[in-house]
């Protein structure tokens, strides 16, 4: 059962006068099947813990661990981390010129399997998996994320998902700029993974709309650069009620 | 007739581009000479004259200047299937620099110093079905060449030029495509690492004559090429397209003119370039001229380019002229793209290996262009080329 656990991580980012720290000390278990929300104000860090924990460059671990079923996810590079079972869905999906959506997928596929999909197969798997996400066939001729609506960003970031059937899920704000059409779409995509009971699900929003659709076993509140606060699905409905205001002024420690 | 850009960008790159209509031409005229066969005609270049401002003049090793001199250390194969004749002729035979008349001082040096001319001819109404093949090999010398290369009416053939070694060399070569011909040439420059090459290529379409060129660079210290089309009877379609991978101090200059001189013709460009590396730099100009007579014309021109890295330069410059309102169609598109960071990181996230995300963007980049080559030992060479020069980088 794969299990991802964060240990006291820290977290800084190179800005103007030196490296400022963004995540201080955070603690976090997610297990396959389970579910996380973790909920906070805009700059509280929500982001950098889903960039970091992918390996992006811009991001630098300054203490703590992260383990995958007790392999340090630290030391790997983002292809090993990615291959290792760890996927995460970005808010903002990067254009990559040149590449197809379906050279693309399959590429993927065939570096996260270890093996290249079989082709009769792989197009079955793909068109379904993009009907069911109301995603035009004439997407899979189209660079990479060239010229794609916010909703068709996110679309395709769920379509990896679903076909990459990663161990742990991050989703970056997977709701925001979402209409409710497209967030009801998107939000059946991530149960269906969720579903097959083999991921664990790391949910990351500014927002409660999306947890109507998409419910979770565990919400955690992020504030200045840790959590603050722990609770199941009611915490959500608290926050929905009265917003961040406690955590943001400050003084709330976990 | 708008100005290119050319600020002293050390990276990135430019892109600008004109339509102009104009009653009297200034893409045939703005060059610091008319063309003409006499290199006496061109002054020496200095650097800032239209046709030079982006060619780094101290490493054409003297072809400029007439300072070089031929040596003959280039070593020419030629491989032609049946039917094909081969001949070496003097500079007074009638075929030699008929298609089209050196533009800039360099083509005008080659054309004055050259001294036999290798003429290929495929007779009327022959279809080839094996490609001519044309080996340039350099063995460090300096030479002058002139080729000729002429299909009569309704003949078909594909000519591979293919220039490797290490050499200083200047040409013409000449494309003379009769009535209802068809020929594809696939030109080669998979020079050495020091090599300088400048050539003017010259196309004179027959009457309903097809031509493809593909051009495809990725050698060389220098090499710049100046493919160039003209119509002698309505009904001609010329199709250019070009491909080119510029590495690290590498300069590659593609010059494209088609001189739409005659009604009911067709042009399409295609050109595109992937760079990386300090001082790689790409310069990629398109003219396309429709004269007042030129009616019916359809044409069009495109230039896009991947910068890689950091340190590369492109200026891609298409100018398009129009001196006719009848004409069917006419269009310029140019871009240059970066692949960075996070393109880099969105492919990695998503368990693909930084080699192997390089190439995919590039293959994919490249792939409508290599498709047209339509050679398979070509296309895989170029395929197998790129890889190489990607996995040097990381």
């Amino acid at each position: 059962m794969a299990t991802l656990e964060i240990n006291d991580l820290h977290v800084t980012v190179d800005a103007e006068g030196g490296p400022r720290e963004i995540l201080k000390g955070v603690d976090l278990t997610v297990k396959q099947g389970e579910t996380h929300a973790i909920m906070g104000p805009n700059g509280s860090g929500k982001s950098t813990l889903a960039y970091s924990l992918a390996g992006h460059p811009k991001y630098t671990v300054t203490g703590g661990t992260v383990t995958l079923d007790g392999e340090d996810v630290l030391a790997m590079t983002v292809d090993e981390r990615a291959r290792a079972g760890v996927f995460l869905a970005m808010q903002y999906p990067v254009e990559v010129p040149g590449v197809s959506v379906s050279n693309f997928l399959r590429t993927s596929a065939t570096a996260i399997r270890g093996e290249a999909p079989k082709l009769r197969t792989w197009v079955k798997e793909v068109k379904e998996t993009m009907e069911n996400l109301q995603i035009d066939p004439a997407f899979a001729e189209r660079n990479v994320n060239e010229g794609f609506s916010g909703g068709e960003k996110k679309r395709h970031e769920i379509l990896q998902l679903e076909l990459l059937k990663p161990h742990i899920a991050i989703l970056d704000e997977t709701d925001s700029g979402l209409d409710v059409d497209a967030l009801r779409i998107v939000s059946e995509g991530v149960n269906r993974v969720r579903e097959t009971g083999t991921v664990g699900t790391l949910l990351i929003t500014h927002y409660t709309r999306i947890l109507r659709y998409i419910k979770p076993d565990f919400v955690h509140v992020f504030a200045q650069g840790r959590i603050a606060e722990s609770g199941g699905a009611e915490l959500a409905d608290k926050l929905e009620n009265e917003g961040y205001e406690a955590y943001v002024k400050g003084g709330v420690t976990a | 007739m708008a100005e290119a850009q050319n600020s002293p960008a050390p990276a990135g790159s430019t892109t600008t581009g004109a339509i102009a209509v104009a009653a009297e031409s200034g893409v045939a005229t703005r060059n610091s000479a008319a063309p003409s066969y006499d290199v006496g005609d061109f002054p020496v270049p200095h650097g800032r004259e239209e046709e030079w401002r982006f060619t780094p003049l101290e490493r054409l090793r003297g072809l400029h200047d007439g300072s070089a001199v031929a040596d003959g250390g280039v070593r020419t194969e030629v491989t032609a299937p049946a039917g094909v004749t081969q001949e070496t002729v003097g500079r007074d035979d009638p075929r030699v620099g008929r298609a089209g008349v050196p533009a800039d001082r360099v083509a005008a040096q080659a054309y004055s110093a050259f001294e036999k001319a290798s003429v290929i001819t495929v007779p009327k109404e022959t279809v080839l079905g094996e490609p001519i093949r044309i080996a340039v090999h350099g063995q460090g010398g300096v030479a002058y060449a002139h080729q000729v290369i002429e299909l009569g009416a309704f003949a078909e053939a594909v000519v591979v030029l293919d220039h490797t070694g290490e050499a200083v060399i200047a040409g013409n070569v000449d494309f003379l495509v009769g009535d209802g011909a068809k020929l594809t040439v696939v030109s080669v420059q998979d020079w050495d690492e020091k090599a300088v090459h400048v050539a003017q290529h010259n196309a004179r379409l027959g009457r309903d004559a097809s031509f493809k060129s593909v051009v495809v660079t990725f050698g060389g210290d220098v090499v710049r090429l100046q493919p160039r089309v003209e119509y002698a009877g309505p009904g001609g379609d010329a199709q250019l397209f070009g491909l080119y991978f510029t590495d690290e101090g590498q300069h590659q200059e593609h010059r494209l003119f088609v001189d739409h001189n005659t009604p009911h013709c067709k042009s399409n460009v295609a050109y595109k370039g992937a760079l990386q590396g300090d001082d790689a730099h790409a310069v990629w100009i398109g003219d396309v001229l429709i004269r007042a007579a030129a009616e019916g014309t359809d044409t069009y021109e495109m230039n896009r380019n991947l910068v890689l890295t950091d340190g590369a330069r492109v200026d891609s410059v298409p100018n398009l002229e129009i001196e006719t309102g009848e004409i069917a169609g006419a269009g310029h598109a140019s871009a240059t793209g970066r692949f960075d960071d996070e393109q880099l990181f969105y492919l990695m996230a998503r368990g693909i290996p930084e080699v192997e995300a390089r190439r995919l963007v590039v293959r994919g980049f490249f792939a409508e262009l290599v498709q047209q080559i339509g050679l398979p030992d070509v296309e895989e060479r170029l395929l197998a080329k790129i890889e190489t020069e990607l996995e040097a980088s990381v």
